[in-house]
């Protein structure tokens, strides 16, 4: 089995982009509002689907106290950075640089596949089309050695281009925004000491409509909010750092908080898991059953750090998000991150009725199952530490919806292997030994058995996979 | 004309156990390390995932992870004074190619040899008396005592996690492990496989009679365990597709399951598959390597400068590598003098089929090491002097597997084929079981290896030619073996038992064991070993070799376990003594 909490998405895998990038083109940046001052309401909770055009009267509202704060955010903002921008020349800055670079783990786009450190050219296929990775190295004229620090910051706080033109969100400026200053411009330190290379990336692959940038100001205006982080100060110091970390440079709500149809972030269902690129990114709020409620501070630091702990191993995009930035974090940090996840409330849980043992697709799944699975995760679920997923009372087969087991059946999938867990275990394909309705059964049987319960699993759903992974590139 | 490339510190030739502790080791203290392996790459994930790992057909039958004869073979005969023709269809051996060399196929039998074992000739002589021994024996001590290799027996159990019950932790008799055994200076990492249903009975005539049974050590193991290095194994499901099979879960310990995940990430190793050494390289002076030539997988031949050579390749190929490379004094059977080739020895084994009638014993639940046995008559652990003959080995009831194609057990009498024979066939499969004793064998001034005079490999270069027959005293030893064995199963109360003990000349042909040893053998004499006690080479100083080749003899016990401690115990060698001040370890 997989886990699937992953900030980022890999070529590997497939595909980087949550679902729903918004598209935006070239804008005149004297008819627009500059990004500093634009207005960044943030919408109400919305169901799938509903009209954009209907949330209107709640944006405008926002919008006015937003407006209002953005510009005394952007008076105090530019005073500060003039006095305050830190020495780029200085090691420590560039070192510090180079950690937050890894924690907002820019490489996992920005280096292609087999291709040079941060030169770009990674395809992320989104549901609207494909878009590449940028070159950030300092080469002059395909890079960004010709950027200004203020150019740089607001791309990265803002989604704003030198040229003024829209970035695709699949820059997570919606979560970089609320890193500061210092530490963008520390990112940009160590950005300008890699190799140069010249190597032209046009970015928007789109097919029209999407590749309109224009498109990004309404999408901003409905779901981008502006603003670095600010400390919670009826919270802990730690539980304020691993606030800025998750909401901040890790960007994990990207992956683990569920879109709308225009691909904004569900506030509401924040951290209540989402289905992305073929995988689920799990429920990571405090319900016991599909969250991490039953996780230990220590168990999510050690899972961040070597990619597994007592219940779960890394695996699909998450193996890319631990390989790239978690397991390099520091033990501080990443207890910062576990002491803030540990204090999500629960949501997302609910209280599924587990499908009968009685059930003919029950009885095929466990038969399946003892077959084919328990050798490995063994008869009553409980797996093998550090080898092989626990699958009794696991989260990741609880979730609403199946997609990361189905697809682990289907294609298998391989553990990520960290300094501190070198072993990376690999679960086979099964998809040429069972049908879809075999695959299905077991899902479901997983999934409903050793008190487990979660909504069974279609053929259909397993035809579609099936489909989907043939057609992915 | 080969290609020179840029110098390394380390190269070890070879990717298999040794290789990979040797190269674990090595880039551990910060060398770096190339590894250079005949055979592919393989890795657990990718080359033996359980959804097909067990194909008994392309694994156990069509022998998929042996080296392939169109790549390389051997000369086979008897004796002397016989013409060597080749071997074209393995059978009494399979010798490994790819990485993790044997490790991958093995059952994973995890013995300690006993330490009288160590110093043979000197405890026989003691003993019996020289003339007690054949004359024609050429057994000698190793050089290194059971007490010095023990904390390194210890770090290759722990690297694997093996699974067993101690008979004897720092002098102290255990109960239900072997009293026979050297003293451990702790248990076993893990706990001894749960046994099924033939062994437990087998281990109750077996005490009925006296005896104290034991559990096999095995490296499948008995539960999860994480080892110094970091790696994970999973326990043994008794799936019975062990030997000549890669193990897709994670429970046999091998070189992929217990150090290359690890070795595999360091910045300061590197592997190179499918490229065969060709030749050690020496300098002028003869006494110093300078590094290896090797051929690539497209042909091209290569230069790999080393400040340190490891050989580490299998027993049979380590000799002809040092034969070929013109390093040390090739052994001469008809003076009995040199060195490289000298001391080939093998494995006697034998068993004792027996039918039941009224018992189900379900043999395909097994793996590859799992299973009772006694130790009573091993090694030098009884009097020989009533019988005649030297050595011994293990007996037991060991249930590696009833894979579908090749076990087909069927009393004597039966048609070869036909529905008589499917009947019996089916009438017999769940109710007979096949106990085992595992013999030693001595070395003979006439075993050994040499380059055959006609036969040539794929490159040109001349085959390794093996001379070896069962002498005498193996025989005797068997016969006496299987007949102990044979006892206790008629215990059990079978239908019919049918003793196979090993008689008459040595054939090729049925599979036996790949338990093959000797031939640069290590000792404390230059003029009767290729190494000194360090398995460093008496001659080129900055060479170690490494394996079941440096084997004087070979005792009543599967080979690994002591291939392993010999490794470590050489590694210590280099990292205290040779790495601060290269040079002969050991001044003859």
């Amino acid at each position: 089995m997989q886990s699937v909490t992953s900030p980022r998405l890999r070529e590997e895998v497939g595909s980087r982009a949550p679902r729903g990038f918004r598209v935006r083109g070239k804008r005149d940046p004297a008819a627009a509002p500059s990004a500093r001052t634009r207005p960044s309401p943030r919408p109400s909770p919305r169901k799938r689907g509903e009209g954009v055009l209907s949330r209107y009267p709640a944006v405008e509202r926002c919008a006015i106290r937003t407006l209002l704060l953005a510009g005394a955010l952007l008076l105090f903002g530019n005073v500060g950075a003039l006095a305050r921008d830190p020495d780029k020349q200085s090691f420590q800055v560039i070192e510090h640089g180079r950690y937050m670079a890894i924690a907002g783990d820019c490489t996992a786009c920005h280096t292609a596949k087999g291709g040079q450190p941060f030169a770009g050219g990674g395809a992320l296929e989104t549901p609207f089309g494909t878009l590449l990775a940028p070159n950030i190295t300092p080469d002059l004229p395909t890079g960004i050695g010709s950027w200004t620090d203020d150019q740089f910051v607001n791309a990265v706080q803002n989604g704003v281009g030198r040229r003024s033109d829209h970035l695709y969100p699949a820059m997570p400026y919606p979560y970089y925004t609320r890193m500061t200053r210092e530490d963008i411009i520390a990112i940009r330190a160590y950005l300008d000491t890699v190799e140069p290379v010249q190597n032209k990336v046009i970015a928007n692959q789109l097919p029209f409509p999407f590749n309109q940038r224009e498109a990004m100001v309404g999408w901003n205006l409905l779901y981008f909010k502006p603003g670095v982080f600010k400390s919670d100060p009826g919270k802990s110091a730690e539980w304020n750092r691993g606030a800025y970390l998750v909401e901040g440079a890790e960007h994990c709500g990207l992956c683990h908080t569920p879109k709308n149809a225009m691909g904004g972030d569900e506030n509401d269902r924040a951290m209540q898991g989402s289905v992305l690129q073929n995988w689920y990114a799990p429920n990571l709020t405090g319900d016991r059953r599909v969250g991490i409620g039953d996780w230990t501070t220590q168990d999510i630091v050690l899972y961040l750090k070597t990619g597994r702990n007592r219940y779960d191993i890394a695996s699909g995009p998450m193996a890319e998000a631990v390989t790239n930035s978690t397991s390099h974090l520091t033990d501080a940090d990443l207890r910062a991150m576990a002491i803030y996840l540990k204090d999500q409330s629960a949501g997302g849980g609910g209280m599924p009725q587990p499908v009968s043992m009685q059930d003919p697709t029950m009885q095929r799944g466990q038969a399946i199952y003892y077959d084919r699975c328990a050798a490995c995760h063994t008869v009553g679920g409980e797996g093998i530490v550090g080898l092989f997923p626990r699958l009794s009372g696991a989260p990741l087969v609880q979730q609403s919806q199946a997609t990361s087991l189905i697809r682990v059946v289907l294609e298998g999938s391989r553990a990520v292997a960290t300094n501190g867990a070198p072993t990376g275990p690999a679960m086979p394909s099964f998809a040429w030994q069972l049908s879809d309705p075999d695959v299905a059964a077991v899902v479901t049987y997983i999934r409903n058995s050793w008190g487990n319960a979660a909504p069974p699993v279609a053929a259909s759903d397993v035809a579609n996979m099936r489909k989907a992974l043939l057609e992915q590139p | 004309m080969a290609t020179k490339l840029p110098a390394t510190d380390v190269v070890v030739i070879g990717l298999g156990w040794t290789g990979s502790i040797v190269a674990e080791s090595m880039t551990a203290a910060g060398l770096n390390v190339v590894a250079i392996e005949r055979g592919p790459w393989r890795d657990t994930a990718t080359d033996f995932p359980p959804s097909y790992s067990p194909d008994e057909l392309r694994y156990a039958v069509r022998l998929d992870l042996f080296v392939r004869t169109a790549q390389t073979t051997l000369t086979f005969r008897n004796n002397p004074r016989q013409t060597a023709l080749p071997v074209r269809e393995w059978g009494a051996f399979l010798l490994p190619n790819g990485v993790g060399g044997a490790g991958v196929h093995w059952n994973a039998e995890t013995w300690r040899f006993l330490p009288s074992d160590f110093v043979l000739k000197t405890q026989l002589t003691q003993r019996y008396g020289a003339k007690f021994l054949p004359p024609d024996m050429t057994i000698q001590d190793y050089g290194v005592t059971y007490d010095e290799l023990e904390p390194y027996y210890d770090k290759f159990e722990y690297l694997c996690g093996t699974s067993g019950t101690a008979g004897n932790l720092r002098g102290q008799k255990q109960p239900f492990g072997n009293p026979f055994e050297g003293p451990r200076s702790r248990p076993y990492p893990t706990p001894a496989q749960k046994q099924p249903y033939g062994p437990v009975l087998w281990a109750e005539a077996a005490k009925e009679m006296g005896y104290s049974p034991f559990p096999q050590p095995s490296g499948n193991l008995s539960q999860g365990y994480t080892n110094p290095l970091g790696v994970t194994l999973g326990p043994c499901t008794f799936c019975g597709f062990c030997e000549r099979f890669g193990c897709g879960n994670y429970s046999k310990a091998s070189p992929q399951i217990t150090i290359l995940p690890v070795l595999m990430r360091r910045a300061n190793f590197e592997a190179r598959t499918e490229c065969e050494v060709t030749k050690i390289n020496l300098d002028n002076t003869g006494k110093r390597a300078t590094g290896v030539t090797y051929t690539d997988s497209q042909g091209r031949e290569w230069e790999q400068p080393a400040e340190i050579v490891f050989l580490c390749a299998f027993q049979m190929f380590n000799v002809q590598l040092l034969l070929l490379s013109g390093i040390g004094q090739p052994y001469d059977v008809n003076t009995g003098e040199g060195v490289i080739g000298r001391n080939f020895s093998y494995q006697v084994t034998s068993s004792a089929q027996a039918f039941f009638d009224n018992k189900i014993f379900n043999t395909f639940i097994a793996s590859g090491s799992i299973g009772m046995c006694i130790d009573e008559f091993n090694g030098d652990n009884f009097d020989h002097a009533p019988y005649g003959f030297v050595g011994g080995g293990y007996i037991g009831m060991v249930q590696t597997n009833a894979r579908p194609i090749e076990t087909t057990p069927v009393p004597p009498g039966t048609p070869k084929w036909g529905a008589a024979w499917k009947k019996a066939v089916r009438d017999n499969y769940l109710s007979t079981i096949l106990p085992a004793t595992h013999g030693s064998c001595y070395s003979y001034r006439d075993c050994y290896l040499d380059l055959d005079p006609t036969y040539k490999d794929r490159f040109g270069r001349p085959l390794m030619r093996l001379t070896f027959d069962f002498h005498e005293n193996e025989l005797k030893m068997s016969q006496f073996l299987t007949d102990r064995l044979a006892e206790i199963v008629q215990k059990m109360g079978p239908r019919q038992i049918v003793k196979l003990p090993r008689t008459g000349h040595c054939s090729i042909v049925p599979y036996q064991t790949t338990h093959t040893c000797g031939g640069a053998i290590m000792g404390i004499d230059p003029k009767t070993s290729a190494l000194n006690r360090y398995l460093q080479s008496w001659d080129v100083h900055n060479l170690f070799v490494t394996g079941a080749t440096n084997f004087p003899q070979n005792a009543g016990y599967n080979p690994t376990d002591t291939v392993a401690a010999l490794t470590y115990w050489m590694l210590d060698a280099v990292h205290k003594q040779y790495l601060k001040n290269p040079g002969p370890l050991v001044h003859a």
